[in-house]
């Protein structure tokens, strides 16, 4: 009975200190010694998430069947180093077209400054939506910046540790980014959902939404800046009885290929919490 | 000694899910790795730590998680608790009883998780939150529950080697 009893204390000891001393590494505080640590854990995710990424993608990237065939026939001679090699090929000219665009988007938009992030996983509940970025404090990148990609608006970073973050998508059930349409200079607030569907509310009865009408951010409350583009509306639901209109909104970036991200780390969000009653 | 296995085991079941079984959806559901691999170790013989191991991957998994923390741990002590219990009732078919485990944990830890996040003000609709989460999330975990099965009891009977003579 005693020897029961001081094994649970010894485990719960041993437990507490290396989960203690792994808590304050994640968090930094270690600084340069835990850089080591940090790194391979997150250089170990980022390993797993990039092969992982790159199966995917060569599992499910349309291609031409013939010449897959043709070219399998061929790759059927090959040793496996030389496919481990094609993938690995294949997943950098990916990462280079990305790239290439995010460049081109950062050099159209000179006021934002950009720090590029690689997406190394995702929420581990599947009733949230978020990502975790290979990009942290020791990046510059704060709580409440902005993060897009070429295409448009992805979400806003949510929590920071030392080499890593993540980033609350506005997918995310508990998301609310505010927005406006383009097209009829119409307000409203577009609210994500468990499904990844995002709906546009509180949009006045009297506005005069179109199919295809652009939603961009409005800026307002200080938590986006404004005119990013979000994505495009599909649907309208206007009924005599509801006091506002809803829309359904087709966002522009595809949520499940995410690979590369930009934060905008020059932006401030303002925390408006305290001015709410 | 043997219970610094725990820490790599846990820190490679919360990248794995985070990196690749989240992004291996069902409908909007995935599999939860980290419950299914405890599920495994608290159902295997003289591995007295499981409590320890379901503290240690809640918080982990927490610390990944935008939910917080103290969900993760009490749904996995649960679930530790739920397989102590069925492996004195089925110690028969451990098989069974990791089956059991698995479905009853997978909708203990989502219905934790859907409880506090309605506290918290998230409206998420219980139609979609089972159609659409819980039970394809219940089918993956049931299809990972063999393999990880095999693994853990693997690992069991390295780090505790049986004393009885065969």
């Amino acid at each position: 009975m005693r020897n029961q009893l001081s094994r649970t204390i010894q485990t719960t000891i041993i437990f507490l200190v290396v989960g203690g001393v792994m808590a304050l590494a994640l968090g930094g505080y270690f600084s340069s010694a835990s850089n080591l640590f940090t790194d391979s854990l997150v250089n170990l995710q980022f390993w797993f998430s990039s092969r992982f990424v790159a199966l995917q993608d060569f599992f499910t990237a349309p291609r031409d069947i013939t010449s897959l065939r043709q070219q399998n026939a061929e790759l059927q001679a090959e040793v496996a180093e030389l496919q481990a090699q094609v993938i690995q090929l294949q997943q950098q000219v990916g990462e280079t077209q990305i790239l290439a665009a995010l460049v081109d988007f950062s050099r159209a938009r000179p006021e934002n400054t950009y720090k590029a992030a690689a997406v190394i996983g995702r929420d581990p509940s599947p009733f949230l939506h978020y990502i975790i970025i290979n990009r942290g404090s020791n990046d510059g990148i704060l709580r409440g910046m902005p993060v897009v990609t070429n295409q448009g608006l992805v979400g806003r970073v949510d929590a920071v540790i030392a080499d890593a973050a993540r980033v609350q998508l506005i997918t995310d059930p508990a998301s609310m980014v505010n927005v406006r349409l383009q097209n009829a200079e119409e307000e409203g607030a577009l609210v994500g959902s468990v499904t990844g569907d995002v709906v546009l509310q509180m949009i006045p009865q009297d506005a005069t939404i179109e199919i295809g009408d652009l939603v961009l951010t409005s800026g307002l409350g200080g938590g986006y800046p404004p005119d990013l583009i979000v994505g495009q509306v599909v649907n309208v639901r206007t009924r005599d009885f509801d006091l506002f209109q809803q829309a359904t909104v087709q966002p522009v970036v595809d949520f499940n290929r995410l690979q590369i991200v930009l934060v905008i780390v020059n932006f401030k969000p303002v925390d408006i919490s305290p001015l709410i009653p | 000694m043997r219970n610094l296995i725990a820490f790599p085991v846990i820190v490679l079941a919360v990248i794995l899910q985070s990196a690749v079984v989240s992004r291996l959806t069902l409908l909007s559901g995935f599999g939860d790795l980290p419950m299914v691999m405890l599920a495994a170790w608290a159902l295997q013989d003289n591995v007295d730590s499981a409590w320890h191991w379901a503290v240690a991957t809640g918080i982990l998994v927490g610390f990944v998680s935008g939910i917080p923390w103290a969900v993760y741990a009490l749904g996995y002590v649960l679930v530790v608790a739920m397989a102590k219990v069925l492996r004195m009732r089925v110690w028969q078919a451990p098989l069974l009883a990791m089956f059991s485990v698995t479905f009853l944990g997978t909708v203990l830890v989502s219905v934790l998780s859907l409880a506090v996040l309605r506290v918290f003000g998230v409206a998420i609709p219980l139609q979609d939150a089972f159609g659409l989460l819980i039970l394809p999330g219940v089918l993956l975990n049931l299809l990972l529950a063999i393999p990880v099965y095999a693994v853990m009891r693997d690992l069991a009977h390295w780090a505790y080697p049986s004393l009885e003579v065969e």
